[in-house]
């Protein structure tokens, strides 16, 4: 295969576009598209401050990388989780540790950038995998990961002064989570599904994914070219995940017809605009403000995250 | 050429596109990246004995 640009041989062949390109022409395309899809949805502005959600894996950081060389005002912002692992020769420290060091190591590389660093432990008492064993709920603390997660992107972004948050989600990760939500008819989530969540004005911070029309396989290579040191192994506690089994099954429809996900995910977004996913259940939740940490919630009392450590 | 994937590592004696390794090592070619000589291959290069390859897996838990 050959790059379509200059005719070298190609680094990467993506099936869906019918395109394949060399590692020199690959990165401005990456490039290019991100800046395409920022302006498709109206992400952000070249005014603006950007708070890119970096968990030292490789979507996050070519994420960071990416907006950094389109020139926009990006800081990251690192939550430690304190998530441990089988210590071996090969992956000598905690989960946690080696991926912090990683958007360390980036953030230092990038003269002129912000890493905020929140350490779940140390502000709040306990490490994900200690509070999953209080709450009896060892073998899925992904859920108590996710909310922590939301809550103190959502925290950060707000006391910072950021206009927007942005996550390294990319469209395996968003055709997963359809799936699910199209197995399980839940046509609530559905509606809330896209690159764009709008700030509500009362608590809840912007938060957008420019790069949601890239296959994983694609921020992977992107990250390898770009040279960019990203944690490899997986967290210990996605084993066996939903969103895994779901990518696999996804994968395997990709491979036996090329742009599966692509079109299901673009197709979806477009039957959301014109309107085909809605629900006379769709009455927006009252929120209130979490007497504790005043964030919204739809609890009378305190939020779930605060809930979190009673 | 020595193919090492995750913890694991393979030998083959002979030729081969980087389809027809993926394939008798069981993995999806759009689940993972393969790196000779530290770049990106596509499917149709040819692996030769003596090329050190690595497959890097791209598929995390989102």
């Amino acid at each position: 295969m050959r790059c379509r640009t200059c005719g070298a041989p190609a680094a990467i062949n993506m099936r869906q576009h019918k395109l394949s390109l060399c590692a020199e022409h690959f990165q401005p395309w990456i490039i290019k598209q991100t800046a395409r899809v920022i302006r498709k949805y109206r992400m952000f502005t070249r005014e603006q401050r950007i708070l890119v959600a970096v968990s030292g894996g490789k979507d996050s950081l070519a994420l960071w990388d990416v907006l950094l060389k389109l020139g926009y005002r990006a800081d990251g912002l690192y939550i430690d989780l304190g998530i441990g692992s089988m210590e071996t020769a090969a992956t000598p420290a905690p989960y946690s540790l080696r991926s912090r060091e990683k958007a360390e190591t980036f953030a230092k590389a990038h003269s002129g950038t912000v890493l905020h660093v929140v350490d779940v432990a140390a502000t709040y008492g306990e490490s994900v995998a200690e509070i999953s064993h209080r709450k009896r709920r060892t073998d899925s603390p992904c859920s108590i990961c996710g909310l922590i997660k939301r809550h103190e992107m959502n925290r950060v972004a707000l006391e910072e002064d950021y206009d927007v948050l942005a996550t390294g989600h990319n469209l395996d990760d968003e055709a997963a989570v359809l799936f699910g939500n199209v197995l399980h008819w839940q046509v609530g989530y559905l509606r809330r599904q896209g690159p764009v969540l709008v700030a509500d004005g009362e608590g809840l911070a912007r938060k957008v994914k420019p790069f949601c029309r890239f296959y994983e396989r694609e921020t992977a290579a992107y990250t390898l070219i770009a040279g960019i040191d990203y944690i490899y192994e997986e967290c210990p506690f996605a084993t066996g995940a939903t969103s895994l089994a779901h990518k696999e099954t996804l994968l395997k429809m990709e491979h036996e017809t090329p742009g599966t996900k692509l079109h299901f995910y673009v197709n979806f977004l477009r039957a959301k605009e014109e309107g085909l996913i809605t629900t006379n259940l769709d009455i927006p939740p009252e929120l209130h403000q979490c007497p504790k940490c005043r964030q919204p919630t739809m609890s009378d009392a305190h939020c779930r995250f605060c809930r979190l450590w009673e | 050429m020595e193919v090492v994937y995750r913890e694991r590592t393979w030998s083959f004696d002979e030729s081969m596109t980087v389809k027809q390794m993926l394939k008798r090592i069981d993995i999806l070619p759009e689940s993972a990246l393969v790196v000779r000589d530290g770049k990106l291959v596509t499917e149709d290069q040819l692996l030769k004995p003596g090329d050190a390859v690595k497959v890097v897996d791209v598929i995390s838990g989102g």
